[in-house]
């Protein structure tokens, strides 16, 4: 049941992730469909945080190391109620909190600056640390992107993590997922510098490492559990994802790794989230005025 | 005072500091010995983590901690810090996290180890960041003050230290003030600035030129980053010739950081005394000689600049 409520999240936050790229012109859908799906589970099944009091010392972390994916982070941000929904298609615009990459001083409830790739797992590790020298029972959680652990930084931070702070301090508040997406910009990863063996890799590092679907919010939700259990060690998972998810032109195409729907582009794409056929979309919208609002709006855009 | 390390100041002080601030923390990277937080992590063995051979990950593990509000000295050799720029950039400087980077072993004043072991481009890089400031002290009594007030500071600060030691160049009662400098010695003809390792240097040229009729005013700029622009432009307007010295290429350091900010509102005359090309392997005095930063090199350049 709380899987079918997620899942409805999910569908209404890919909606409005295409409809803010679409806006902005310009922006990252693939990854950015591909991760929607874990930060769901984690902002409404998980997170013990308060978007009244983003400061709140105890809060839960995210740090969304892949920083492109940053769309679907304001998307789960706004329904929270960090900020309001109206302000998500001032995506990328001057003048908005919503920077193309995130922005800790311009938004209340980011993180850390990420974006630049491979920084945000060290950050992590030393939120995880100092909130254990705080003996504070909140968590942090990092997502990396599959491309993004080509960077040198990660594997310093990976080599540290399962030691830093033992004993009395072991990061076992610490739980990273890897968006396994196989895409990067220019290519599929194994094309551009193939990062397996990935699960391997990071159990000779000393990490126990968690394999599921990341589309699966049972299965994350599951991993997390077990993350949560594990004492002594931070835990890794790999979330195996479709990259471009829930949209059929923009799946497993590095194309749409960093290119924005046009307006007419994101209606299909929309539909299709949706789980409409073209020929009943007509209908459809008449039923679901959020929808209709939307592609009214986005079809204003197009002619623009 | 005798003459001290500025690192070895700044270990001191971290020791007094640490057992009044429980938020202190110090961070590594394999290099504990030589940054001094050595006997911090003796005495507080639970607030200091070091964290290997990979100063990338020391920053950002920083920076977290900060964003917990944790106080974490981020120490390494100025090089080997500011080379991980981007990490710097991203994680500490825009992120706006609170940590204090400190680069010790500045300059062509490390001698022996060589270049690849000295931080002469290190203030260039960071002066081009917003929010982190960068302070310079000259001897042990500055240090001190100067970290005791980068607790203190809110945000993220860059300290670079000295791996010679220092000889005692501040009053007794000086006070340290984040964006002052200080009047070190007062004169009319030229405005010698001098930050760290070749400020005393300064003063012995200064005494110099004295004897040959050249009044110089020699300030310490400690703080490199926000610059004392009251002072610099109140000298300036007095002398009418300024002249830079310190350890650090003269492209983009304190020289260049004067250098614009006069240029832009009242254009003067500036020497910058510095390092030129890459450093080398060789004794401390011996390279100081070679790049002009020695008392005689420094009088030398000011006659010529002054056309005396």
């Amino acid at each position: 049941m709380a899987e079918v409520r997620l899942e409805s999240i999910a569908r209404e936050c890919r909606v409005q992730i295409l409809r803010m790229l679409a806006h902005a012109g310009s922006g990252h859908p693939g990854g950015s469909l591909s991760v929607i799906d874990i930060l769901v589970t984690l902002f409404f099944g998980r997170l013990r945080h308060d978007p009244k009091r983003p400061d709140w010392a105890d809060r839960d972390r995210v740090v969304l190391s892949k920083g492109h994916a940053v769309p679907a982070l304001y998307t789960v941000m706004a329904r929270s109620g960090y900020f309001p929904e109206t302000q998500l298609i001032t995506l990328r615009k001057l003048g908005s909190p919503l920077q193309g990459h995130p922005d800790r001083t311009a938004l209340p409830g980011i993180e850390a600056a990420t974006g630049s790739l491979g920084q945000g797992l060290s950050i992590s590790l030393g939120l995880a640390l100092g909130l254990k020298l705080a003996s504070s029972a909140a968590r942090v959680y990092c997502i990396l992107g599959d491309g993004e652990i080509q960077e040198g930084q990660v594997w310093e931070a990976a080599m540290s993590a399962p030691k830093l702070g033992q004993p009395d301090h072991a990061l076992d508040n610490l739980v990273v997922i890897l968006d396994e997406n196989q895409i990067q910009l220019d290519n599929f990863v194994k094309k551009v510098l193939d990062i397996e063996p990935v699960i391997a890799k990071w159990q000779a590092f000393g990490w126990p490492v968690i394999e599921i679907d990341g589309h699966d919010i049972g299965q994350i939700e599951k991993a997390l559990d077990q993350a949560e259990a594990t004492k002594g060690k931070p835990t890794f998972v790999v979330a195996h994802t479709v990259k471009g998810k829930g949209v059929s032109f923009m799946e497993n195409d590095p194309e749409w790794h960093g290119k924005a729907p046009k307006p007419a582009e994101a209606i299909t794409a929309i539909r299709e989230v949706l789980g409409v056929t073209a020929n009943a979309w007509e209908n459809y919208l008449k039923t679901d005025t959020a929808a209709r609002a939307i592609v009214d709006e986005l079809t204003a855009l197009e002619k623009k | 005072m005798p003459a001290k390390a500025s690192r070895a100041a700044f270990g001191e002080a971290l020791l007094e500091l640490g057992a009044r601030d429980e938020r202190i923390v110090t961070l590594d990277a394999d290099l504990s010995k030589s940054t001094m937080t050595v006997n911090f992590a003796k005495k507080y063995p639970g607030r200091a983590f070091n964290l290997g051979i990979a100063e990338s990950n020391m920053i950002g593990v920083g920076a977290g901690l900060a964003l917990t509000g944790r106080i974490p000295f981020a120490c390494s050799f100025a090089c080997f810090v500011a080379g991980r720029f981007e990490t710097i950039r991203i994680s500490v400087a825009y992120t706006n996290a609170n940590v204090k980077i400190v680069g010790t072993h500045s300059g062509i004043a490390i001698g022996e180890d060589g270049y690849s072991q000295m931080g002469v481009e290190d203030i260039a890089c960071i002066r081009a960041l917003p929010n982190i400031g960068i302070i310079q002290p000259a001897d042990e009594l500055e240090t001190k003050q100067v970290i005791a007030y980068a607790v203190e500071h809110a945000g993220p600060l860059y300290l670079r230290l000295t791996r010679q030691n220092l000889e005692p160049v501040c009053p007794p009662d000086y006070r340290f003030q984040y964006g002052r400098w200080l009047l070190l010695r007062p004169g009319h003809h030229v405005t010698l600035i001098g930050s760290g390792g070749p400020l005393f240097n300064c003063l012995e040229a200064a005494k110099r030129l004295e004897a040959d009729g050249i009044s110089a005013e020699v300030i310490n700029a400690a703080c490199i980053k926000p610059l004392d622009e009251e002072l610099l432009l109140r000298s300036a307007g007095k002398t009418g010739h300024v002249v830079t010295v310190e350890d650090h290429s003269i492209a983009g350091g304190l020289g260049g950081a004067v250098a614009e900010a006069l240029a832009e509102v009242m254009p003067t005359p500036v020497k910058r005394l510095g390092v030129q090309g890459f450093g080398e392997s060789g004794d401390a005095k011996g390279l100081y000689t070679k790049h002009g930063l020695d008392p005689a090199g420094i009088a030398g350049s000011v006659r010529k600049f002054l056309n005396r």
